[in-house]
């Protein structure tokens, strides 16, 4: 089964063209036959003559990062972009949602469908629509909105994943929260699940973990590619007798997104090192899945400054609810939580410290909550990895943060005329705090 | 690719834009000039009839020029009302070729000063035009405001009808004031004349200078307008090359003007030149941060750090990275007052191509309460004439034009000022966050 990926904005492009690099060296590199033609028919079609072309939309307002994208696929012979699977214009949207949503996405809905048809056309089974966008700008958020919702009114029965990045907190766009607090309200209603990278965090492992002294978006946009690629690359679940997953995004949905009030969903992946650290370092899976676990309860995103204080709560004796206060200060409960472990001795990883019932929010019992894939294939040549796809209390307060922004902006209504000039009212702003506001709730309720 | 279409009317405006074609020939690509469409408008024949007979005339054909003979004797009104309705048709259909002439029109720059009558009045009328014609299409306006020691007696009244039109019509302003240009022009002249070791100023590097243009030899108020001709040199071309961050020219407008009619933004340039001697050690780059928020480098007499910011763009050319810009907004973020509701209101662009002469440059556009005493002065000097009705009888007889204009217009400056200082209200207090939208659980 196939996916279909759809690049939208310029974040969307370039790190799109990132996750099918990391994609083709992954399956190029493996001993694994089986492995490589799962990977292979799930992200490319093949070609009568033998290429591999990604099953991918590229969607921009302007045409400079799409040309740059398609040239940087070609340049390794590997793999490229199908030749007319892109839709550019001239003039990009301006950072403003609106003019996104309400003006090129309309304007634009039948060309992109169609380009979008074809590809779907060209999988023998539709596993599942990817959509990848920044929340920052004006053509990912904006008309990445509104195709998504094209994509649901055209596959009312597919799975949609909306693979979002947020931008950095001190800014890059004036009107970046606006834009964000839009595009996530609206997504919220639409999209099956919602995977989000923080461009903070993400810069974090770079300057940390991989040393890289100047960075840049592209040093950012490699470490995005590889934390996706690690999820979406085959893997056995537990029910799957020892055949690869077929359908990767539906697997991810029913065991994350068991209530449709919670569909954020965060990565983690240990190890996270320098190419030149590799070849020196040793993992255990004991060390390895005790990081990780700490990770997630301590709401860490990196394996340097994990707090180990923060610990799980105690169990209280059945038949007692746990409330809030036994809850520790620091504490990240989940709802659901996947692992996926690639490598070396795989079979003989010890994951039950992820099965404590305490990480969990009562109301799941805790064998609905954890799910695990595994396959002795290792990564992007890493040679073991962990990698925690989590439903959990980590985006609550980036999350607050941003609408908290957004909000104080929209008390003075600076910018909204910006909005309101192309069709979005006030009224629709209060709905998306509202929306919003109801999310984070229900995350805090936890 | 888009286009923009640049206006100069007037005086001022033509001798601006001459200096803005002269140094885009030399120093920008074919890209960027193809991207660049030219109307002249002047209601006399000098300025114009020079550019006809100097080497720019290769670059422009008659159709471009509106010309007439006798100016508008430094009145507004004469500008705005006879000659706008005289010269609509014309001015309409010569705006129309130029858009033609574009794939994709983002943009209309226009330039102008507001002290006389023609730039003033005329330019303002195609401003309007503008807005009418091409509602969709970004208006950018350059305007030169008088400097105290004017010597045009009705620049005040001129400077007050311009800026209604300005705040009602136009998306964004850049004001700039010529005794901040002189200032500048000083402070560049006395530096090179200093003669102190390692002072030397690399040929041709300074943005007062024509940077060897066509035009050959430097005329009186060439260092001033060269200063204004390189800031929309930096703006195009900002927006025209590639780099890691683009930024384009819609989104200034999108990210800078939060409310429409505070619009004013106040341009600042660095570096002024770049020193000849390649020896001094290069703390240039965080320097050259600094000194674009220091009073000495804004186009208009004001001190931003000491108002109140509502909004900042800084536009970086050169070799700079993501983490250069970052490091250099920490260390400035606690100088500088932004407004409670956008304390991280800061928009950035990064362009790889820098300007000739320079290894990196910064242009910084903010939109700041700063502008206030500039707007206050401009009200005083009106009242004084206002109040005693000199000179009205010149306007006033002028077919179109009323008492009602003149009211009207300094009635739109005081709304502007208010405005001003209500947001000025809110700098040194500790302005709580808005209440959160309370959810039924």
């Amino acid at each position: 089964m196939s996916i279909v990926t759809v690049q939208l904005g310029q974040c969307g492009n370039q790190v799109g063209q990132e996750l099918f690099e990391v994609i083709s060296n992954d399956a190029n590199d493996t001993q694994r036959k089986v492995y490589s033609e799962c990977s292979s028919e799930r992200f490319f079609n093949e070609t009568a003559n033998r290429e591999l072309v990604a099953r991918s939309v590229l969607i921009d307002m302007e045409p400079k990062v799409i040309s740059q994208s398609i040239a940087k696929a070609a340049k390794f012979g590997k793999w490229r972009y199908g030749d007319r699977s892109h839709f550019s214009q001239k003039q990009g949207s301006g950072n403003n949602w609106a003019n996104g949503y309400c003006v090129h996405g309309p304007r634009h809905e039948e060309v992109v469908m169609d380009i979008v048809r074809r590809e779907v056309e060209n999988c023998d089974r539709l596993a599942g629509i990817m959509a990848m966008m920044s929340v920052a700008g004006g053509t990912g958020s904006g008309v990445g909105t509104y195709v998504t919702q094209c994509l649901r009114d055209a596959y009312p029965n597919s799975f949609i994943l909306n693979h979002l990045t947020w931008p950095y907190g001190t800014g890059e766009v004036i009107v970046q929260n606006y834009n964000s607090v839009l595009t996530l309200s609206h997504l919220y209603q639409l999209s099956d699940a919602i995977l989000v990278h923080e461009n903070d965090t993400v810069h974090k492992i770079c300057a940390q973990l991989m040393n890289i002294k100047h960075i840049s978006f592209s040093d950012v946009n490699k470490v995005i590619a590889h934390q996706l690629g690690s999820v979406l690359q085959p893997a056995l679940t537990g029910d799957s007798h020892g055949v690869y997953n077929r359908n990767p995004i539906g697997e991810l949905m029913s065991s994350l997104v068991c209530h449709p009030e919670y569909k954020l969903l965060s990565v983690c992946n240990i190890p996270q090192v320098s190419s030149s650290s590799m070849a020196y370092s040793m993992f255990t899976w004991p060390g390895l899945l005790k990081h990780l676990r700490q990770m997630l309860i301590a709401n860490a995103k990196m394996e340097e400054g994990i707090d180990w204080q923060v610990r799980a709560p105690s169990l209280q004796p059945e038949g007692i609810e746990r409330t809030r206060s036994h809850r520790r200060p620091g504490f990240n409960t989940s709802l659901a939580n996947l692992l996926i472990l690639r490598g070396k001795d795989v079979n003989n990883a010890e994951i039950s410290g992820f099965q404590d019932p305490s990480l969990y929010t009562p109301w799941l019992p805790a064998d609905e909550a954890f799910s695990m894939w595994k396959t002795p294939v290792p990564f992007n040549k890493y040679e073991k990895s962990a990698i925690l796809v989590s439903n959990s209390q980590t985006l609550l307060r980036p999350l607050d943060n941003m609408v908290g922004k957004a909000w104080n902006m929209f008390a003075s209504r600076a910018y909204i005329h910006q909005y309101t000039k192309f069709g979005i009212s006030e009224e629709d702003f209060l709905d998306s705090f509202t929306s919003l506001e109801q999310v984070i709730s229900s995350y805090n309720q936890l | 690719m888009t286009q923009s279409v640049v206006v100069q009317v007037g005086q001022c405006g033509n001798q601006v834009g001459c200096r803005f074609w002269d140094l885009a020939l030399v120093n920008s690509s074919d890209e960027l000039m193809s991207s660049l469409q030219a109307v002249l408008v002047d209601m006399e024949e000098g300025v114009v009839n020079e550019i006809l007979q100097g080497p720019l005339r290769e670059l422009f054909d008659s159709t471009q020029l509106i010309t007439d003979v006798s100016g508008s004797g430094n009145n507004w009104a004469v500008g705005h009302w006879t000659y706008g309705s005289a010269y609509r048709e014309q001015i309409v259909d010569q705006l129309r070729r130029a858009a033609e002439h574009c794939d994709c029109l983002q943009c209309f720059f226009l330039i102008h000063s507001m002290g006389g009558g023609t730039g003033s009045g005329l330019g303002t009328c195609v401003l309007k035009l503008l807005e009418e014609e091409f509602p969709e299409v970004c208006r950018i306006v350059t305007s030169v405001y008088p400097s105290a020691e004017d010597d045009v007696v009705t620049s005040p009244y001129n400077s007050v009808l311009a800026m209604r039109e300005l705040t009602e019509h136009a998306d964004c302003v850049l004001p700039v004031e010529n005794q901040s240009l002189v200032d500048i022009v000083n402070k560049i002249k006395h530096m090179s004349h200093s003669g102190k070791p390692g002072s030397v100023i690399k040929k041709d590097s300074a943005i007062i200078s024509g940077q060897g243009g066509v035009s050959g030899a430097e005329k009186p108020f060439d260092a001033m307008n060269n200063i204004v001709a390189n800031l929309l040199l930096n703006i195009t071309s900002s927006a025209r090359f590639e780099g890691s961050l683009n930024m384009d020219l819609n989104e200034i407008a999108m990210n800078l003007v939060p409310f429409p009619r505070l619009h004013y933004l106040v341009p600042s340039l660095t570096p002024l030149y770049t020193l000849a001697d390649v020896n001094i050690p290069t703390r240039r780059l965080d320097q050259m941060f600094t000194d674009a928020f220091s009073k000495d480098h804004q186009l208009i007499r004001a001190d931003p750090k000491h108002s109140l910011y509502l909004a900042c763009a800084l536009m970086v050319r050169g070799n700079v990275q993501v983490s250069d810009l970052r490091r250099n907004i920490e260390r400035l973020k606690p100088m500088l007052p932004f407004v409670s509701w956008n304390q991280e209101g800061w928009k950035t662009g990064l362009c790889s191509v820098p300007p000739v002469g320079h290894s990196h440059s910064l242009l910084a556009l903010a939109n700041n309460t700063c502008v206030k005493p500039t707007f206050m002065e401009l009200r005083d000097h009106f009242t004084k004439l206002y109040r005693k009705k000199a000179h009205m009888h010149h306007y006033l007889h002028v077919d179109g034009m009323e008492q009602a204009c003149f009211t009207e217009a300094i009635s739109s400056l005081s709304s502007l000022i208010e405005e001003y200082s209500q947001l000025d209200a809110t700098k040194d207090r500790l302005m709580p966050d808005a209440a959160r939208l309370n959810i039924a659980t």
